[in-house]
């Protein structure tokens, strides 16, 4: 199965291999940062089923469960 | 000369705003809070320039429907001089809109803000060499305390006569090719869009961009183009081009800057504690009940003298003129006005909006977002719309323009329709001044309750009476930052302006003219025919009936023209605690104040509004009813 964001281990970093779904979904990431070939690191995940916290270039960015899974990452 | 301050969300730039256009706007530490174009005349070395405060936008692709806006503004209207502002402590993904702006060709200066966030995180910028790699001067600024400001708008304003228009940077080989190669076959462009730019939004293909942009007949061959350009990199045109620009961005900002490692401070301990997987939500809940405690604390401190100095105003003039000839009618009306301001809504008003602003300030909204993101999801929302609800505990205006941070019109019109039912200032006032006055904090508290499990209950109705569940939310955290003094006071002056300058006044002229039905005798006429419901279903005193006309004016109005109809503010002698809690639950769900309606007309049409009304008198009487009746049979049985 492939590696998502969704489940992704938090603490090291991962590459960005693709982003799935439709223009509107991947310009919205791209804007933040999240374009494939970005490393970037999981800091934590919410409560309750909440978004994934990342961090890129120094930013952090919370990403809807959702969204996350739709992120793919170089295994 | 017209000057448009640009910049990604958080970057200050309304800060900046604020310090040259004289508070005249609300700075705001989320993405997207500048919700309208502001814009402000100011004479800066005896020169008149127009100064607009654009919304923050990452990118000027962006598909969000707020920074979209600003794109669109570029593009149809004439700006002399860009002032783009980037938060120095993220060069690297500021740089991106830098260079999407380089591209229009405009005259344009670099304000490097946050200077003093980029020193604490022990970053170095060569300034010179950043200045060199762009071609544009590069000012440092520390907005927040207007450090550095004077010198940015002298320089840009000396750039806006010269018409120094910047070099755009170039993208990697393949790319610039691409570009050339459209050029030739573009049609006049825009006139706020070079045609380097307009070339670009083919490649990244921008909806729209391509269609009639090009020649006759060459549209096929554009097309074309960007399928090469595709197939050379593998990747959609969108991805190519954004990416190139990223890799730029971030050489740039590896040439001139120098960032240590960093080890976690403080802030990001206290940080990592508030965002706590397991912790985050106890804390959240926590501040929140620190929030109400302080407002209450602070405002019954102040309440109780007041009011018992202006009722015993109230009598002496009373003695004076009496409330029965004309005069006397009209001086009491507008004595009961001005105490009801300066008395009861004054105490509770001003020190919530210090602590709304302050929190606001400090960043914790998004966190608020991001740690209620998953609860919010099984109402069918996410956590962005925590930000309207939470904004909604100050006004209801503000949290409904703020619904255009989501993306979705399905979220929208749910989190608008929500966020009209938080109980904004104005309501928490009715809340506090009738119920927590007279029946105790813990009773306040309980009807704060029901009305929150109104607003969940109704929103899993609507959840479920909708599709098309929402994809989820990207949302960027800003740092934790101590609130600034000055911001707070600018944005609680803004929220509070409007109370002095439009609802204080209203509240003495409609004081004065229900004063003047009274002893006219229209009153009746209108108490009589609201009695079914006033008298039949909530259980009021007949003369309650004009006072809930007023409140769909302003909330606040509905209490003091309560105590104005009853002729005492000392309610406790003519109401029972059922028809108080009966009341002030009514006065806070029926329908949203007029300006509120306004402003959800805009958002989500009238028709949408006309719903909004509609479901809020019906849950307002039925909540109201199921109120006055369990208190009812309760209350006395519950007192000592």
């Amino acid at each position: 199965m492939e590696k998502t964001l969704e489940r992704a281990d938090t603490g090291i970093a991962l590459r960005v291999a693709e982003v799935q779904g439709g223009h509107e979904i991947r310009s919205r990431l791209a804007t933040l940062g999240v374009r494939p070939g970005t490393v970037l690191q999981v800091v934590v995940r919410g409560p309750l089923g909440g978004p994934v916290l990342v961090e890129v270039d120094g930013t952090r960015l919370a990403i809807g469960r959702g969204l996350a899974r739709k992120v793919l990452l170089e295994p | 000369m017209r000057l448009a301050l640009l910049g990604q969300p958080n970057c200050g730039k309304s800060t900046i705003f604020n310090a040259v256009a004289g508070y005249r706007s609300a700075t705001a530490n989320f993405p997207g809070t500048s919700l309208s174009f502001l814009s402000s005349k100011v004479l800066i070395e005896g020169q008149a320039v127009e100064i607009i405060d654009l919304p923050g936008a990452y990118s000027l692709l962006s598909q969000e429907e707020i920074q979209s806006r600003t794109a669109q503004f570029l593009e149809e209207q004439e700006v002399d001089v860009f002032v783009n502002v980037v938060d120095a402590s993220r060069l690297g993904r500021s740089l991106e809109l830098t260079l999407q702006l380089l591209d229009l060709g405009r005259p344009m200066v670099l304000a490097l803000n946050m200077m003093d966030e980029a020193q604490r995180k022990g970053i170095e910028i060569d300034l010179a060499q950043l200045s060199g790699e762009l071609g544009i001067p590069v000012i440092p600024t520390i907005a927040h305390h207007g450090v550095g400001l004077s010198e940015l708008f002298s320089t840009a304003l000396k750039i806006g006569h010269d018409k120094t228009a910047p070099i755009p940077r170039p993208l990697d080989n393949e790319i610039e090719q691409s570009v050339s190669h459209i050029l030739p076959m573009l049609k006049a462009c825009p006139c706020g869009r070079s045609c380097r730019a307009q070339a670009l939004m083919i490649l990244e293909r921008a909806p729209g961009a391509l269609q009639g942009a090009t020649r006759p007949g060459s549209e096929s061959e554009a097309e074309e183009t960007v399928r090469r350009l595709e197939k050379l990199h593998g990747w959609p045109g969108d991805q190519v081009v954004s990416g190139a620009r990223h890799a730029l961005a971030h050489l740039i900002e590896d040439k001139v800057s120098r960032r240590p490692q960093a080890k976690p401070s403080r802030r990001e301990r206290l940080d990592q504690a508030l965002m706590h997987p397991v912790l985050g939500i106890p804390i959240l809940f926590g501040i929140l009940a620190l929030l109400f405690f302080f407002v209450f604390g602070v405002g019954k401190h102040f309440e109780g003298s007041l009011s018992a100095f202006f009722e015993a105003l109230a009598s002496r003039v009373a003695s004076w003129a009496p409330p029965d000839t004309p005069a006397g009618a009209i001086l009491k009306g507008a004595l009961t006005g001005f105490s009801g301001g300066l008395g009861i809504v004054l105490p509770f008003l001003l020190p919530f909006l210090v602590a709304l602003a302050a929190l606001e300030d400090t960043g914790y909204l998004p966190r608020m977002a991001y740690l209620l993101d998953g609860l919010m999801h099984r109402f069918g929302l996410h956590g962005k719309s925590v930000v309207p609800l939470m904004l909604g505990f100050g006004c209801s205006v503000p949290a409904v323009m703020a619904t255009r941070i989501l993306e979705n019109p399905r979220d929208r019109r749910i989190t608008a329709t929500l966020s009209v039912l938080v109980p904004c200032s104005a309501r928490t006032t009715v809340i506090l001044g009738l119920v927590g006055a007279l029946l105790g904090f813990g009773t306040a508290l309980i009807v704060f309750a029901v009305n929150l499990a109104v607003i969940l209950l109704l929103g899993i109705f609507m959840q479920h009476s909708t599709e098309n569940r929402p994809l989820g939310m990207v949302l960027e955290v800003p740092d934790l930052r101590l609130p600034s003094a000055r911001a707070v006071a600018a944005r609680t002056w803004v929220a509070l302006r409007e109370f002095l300058v439009v609802a204080w006044p209203a509240l003495i002229a409609s004081s004065v003219v229900l004063g003047l039905l009274e002893i006219s005798r229209l009153d009746a006429q209108v108490n009589s025919l609201l009695a079914p419901v006033t008298v039949t279903i909530l259980g009021l005193p007949m003369a309650v009936g004009l006072t809930l006309v007023f409140g769909v004016m302003r909330k606040e109005l509905a209490l003091m023209m309560l105590i104005q109809a009853l002729g005492t503010s000392d309610l406790r002698r003519v109401l029972t605690p059922a028809q108080m809690i009966s009341f002030a639950l009514f006065t806070t769900f029926y329908v949203p104040c007029i300006a509120t309606l306004a402003a959800l007309w805009k958002e989500i049409g009238w028709k949408e509004t006309a719903r909004v009304v509609g479901i809020t008198v019906a849950v307002a009487l039925v909540v109201a009813w199921l109120g006055r009746v369990v208190t009812g049979l309760f209350w006395n049985s519950l007192q000592p």
